[in-house]
């Protein structure tokens, strides 16, 4: 119990926090329920992905700041193949568009190592190179999704039993399970653990960094590719112009328990955070608070959470 | 005792020896070419008129590429730049119907300060990643300042005339804004090799440890880099609000990203320790000259998006090979 408390105690006290988020949802509107929570799901659902994405590459060491560009990549182009596409071809353009995604990270990655200049050059770079890329493929917002796509992250998923368990929750526990369970306990887990936490020491203990290094930001492409099939699954349409996806993926890979130097953390934790970001925007708007306090909240609860985390960190290496 | 010309190395060696020794030069040499190029294309756009344009816009965006060298210089970086700037830009234009222009004008530099100096107790005391922390300041200054326009939505906007002549006035083909860049620059210049707290950010970039240990207190070093740092931001809002004369909630906010890759292209290591502002000024007029470059190929956005995105990976790319830094 007592290594389980130490092992996971920041995913659980952010676990408590969403339960305790949850209900004062609930003391607020009282009607909150089934309907509340599958809206919630479905609009977490890629900001999700887009931190899953991020908190793979930061626990390799490294930061991806094109995540929200490749998204709209891949949302864009979903959008504008599955226009007039039959069920049968919109899985296969669903499957490409997966490959995509894994393609535009390795491409991050492959230039990471070659050029062997700093991630967050190299990511601010390819942020613009992504984001005209979904410019080219689509320059205004268009397109269609599969109606199956569609159905995909919208309803309950299990309704003869509980409407309480919205489609979009189950889609991301499931794709993000199928992902990152198999590989935590992986060679390549291990790796990218070891790559983030010292890399001359991994080098020295046989990893092979640089492939290692490409791993994550193809994982990390994934992910992005996910997350933009989930927004336009959800919206219905290709947007080419980027979301808010990198700061709030950073956000709450930071507020999830990731360190930013590497090597620490897991998903659990950031997919967390995002709920938990989305529920106080969500409560504040319930309560008729001006939007923009929202933001002022969000930030103050980033910087105060993290503030709060270095003061611990100092605590522990003064005793 | 003159050498023969034995005894000397051969010149590409030397070339690159002197390179490496002014790492500037290569800058220049690139933005010359550029210029060339643009001038090859079209022949006659490069003139006094075309000169003094590029260099008018290039200087808010050197302004906020400041921010980025000073801090780059410890390692760090300030992502709540682009907020800054457009919070000064805002409340100066929405103040001067108030106040008048010279009380709106020191009005609107004081958010700027004080979310410099949030991020500098954020990341001396509390030492939160940078990137967080500016991150976050960058968040809760632009919430403030949407909670602040309900406020002041019935006021109206005037650009103070002081600003306006600065940003688009020019006297014999030279922007007026030379005027407040010239000795910022020398001054920014003077300082990073000069003073005690230029060689301080350095020292702190090479080897935090090692600057702590011979006594430096690196936390007040943060705070007033980071002051600093957020007053130079506002007042390159300053200059960029009588430059494009309309404020709006999202200003200087395009500029941010440009603003990190100018200085990354100008030779200023992310990682701290190396750099000088001398290469950032050169990189944002690169970065605007591409600009150009680029929309009079007539491109479409998106492929545009891509060359600016490529050409910045690749100009560092070349940069750290010639000057064999990484």
């Amino acid at each position: 119990m007592k290594r389980l408390l130490e092992r996971h105690g920041w995913d659980m006290a952010l676990a408590a926090l969403l339960a305790l988020l949850l209900l004062a949802t609930r003391l607020i509107q009282p009607n909150f329920g089934a309907s509340g929570i599958e809206a919630l799901a479905r609009a977490a659902l890629p900001f999700a992905f887009a931190a899953a994405g991020m908190a793979v590459v930061v626990i390799a060491g490294g930061i991806d700041l094109s995540i929200a560009s490749m998204m709209a990549v891949a949302g864009v182009t979903a959008a504008r193949l599955m226009q007039g596409a039959s069920a049968g071809e919109a899985g296969l353009v669903l499957v490409l568009v997966l490959l995509i995604g894994v393609a535009m990270g390795t491409i991050n990655g492959l230039l990471i190592v070659l050029t062997r200049l700093p991630d967050i050059v190299v990511t601010l770079g390819m942020l613009f190179v992504w984001e005209g890329t979904a410019l080219l493929i689509l320059n205004a917002p268009g397109g269609a999704a599969a109606p199956w796509l569609r159905a995909l992250v919208t309803g309950p998923a299990l309704p003869a039993l509980t409407p309480m368990i919205p489609k979009a929750l189950v889609l991301l526990v499931v794709c993000l399970a199928a992902i990152w369970i198999p590989l935590r306990r992986s060679r390549l887990g291990l790796s990218l653990y070891a790559i983030g936490s010292d890399a001359t020491a991994a080098f020295r203990s046989g990893v092979a960094i640089g492939r290692t290094r490409i791993a994550a930001y193809a994982l990390a492409g994934l992910f992005a590719a996910l997350g933009g099939l989930s927004l336009t699954a959800s919206v219905g349409i290709g947007e080419p112009i980027p979301g808010p996806y990198l700061l709030a993926s950073v956000a709450a890979v930071v507020l999830g328990g990731v360190a930013l130097t590497g090597g620490r953390g897991g998903l659990l934790g950031p997919i967390l955070a995002v709920f938990i970001l989305r529920v106080i925007r969500l409560d504040l708007t319930l309560l008729a608070i001006d939007p923009n306090v929202t933001a002022i909240l969000e930030g103050t609860i980033m910087a105060v959470v993290v503030m709060l985390g270095g003061l611990l960190l100092m605590r522990r290496r003064q005793a | 005792m003159t050498p023969t010309t034995q005894d000397r190395p051969s010149i590409t060696l030397r070339t690159g020896r002197f390179l490496r020794d002014w790492p500037v030069v290569t800058l220049i040499i690139l933005l010359l070419a550029l210029v060339g190029l643009l001038e090859l294309m079209r022949p006659g756009i490069v003139n006094e008129r075309w000169i003094g344009n590029t260099v008018r816009i290039a200087i808010p965006l050197a302004m906020l590429a400041a921010c980025q060298t000073m801090t780059m210089l410890t390692g760090s970086i300030d992502l709540s730049a682009g907020a800054v700037a457009t919070i000064s830009a805002f409340v100066v234009a929405t103040q001067t119907p108030l106040l008048g222009p010279h009380a709106a004008i020191a009005i609107a530099l004081l958010p700027a300060v004080l979310l410099g100096l949030l991020n500098g107790i954020g990341v001396g005391l509390f030492r939160v990643h940078p990137l967080i922390m500016t991150l976050a300041t960058g968040l809760i200054g632009i919430g403030c300042l949407q909670v602040y326009q309900r406020g002041v939505i019935a006021t109206g906007s005037v650009i103070p005339p002081l600003l306006e002549w600065l940003g688009t006035g020019r006297t014999a083909g030279l922007p007026h804004a030379l005027l407040v860049f010239i000795p910022f620059a020398a001054l920014l210049l003077w300082a990073e090799r000069r003073s005690g707290f230029g060689r301080l950010l350095y020292a702190i970039g090479a080897n935090e440890q090692a600057a702590r240990l011979s006594g430096v207190r690196v936390w007040q070093v943060h705070l007033a880099l980071y002051a600093l740092s957020g007053l130079v931001a506002g007042l390159a809002g300053l200059l960029y609000v009588g430059f494009i004369k309309a404020p709006s909630l999202s200003l200087a906010m395009p500029l941010l990203l440009p603003s990190v890759a100018a200085a990354v292209i100008g030779g200023t290591s992310i990682f701290g320790g190396r750099g000088s502002f001398a290469g950032t000024i050169v990189g944002a007029l690169i970065l605007r000259v591409l600009e150009t470059l680029l929309q009079l190929l007539r491109m479409p956005e998106g492929v545009r998006g891509i060359l600016f995105g490529l050409i910045i990976i690749l100009v560092t790319a070349i940069h750290v090979r010639l000057t064999g830094r990484d």
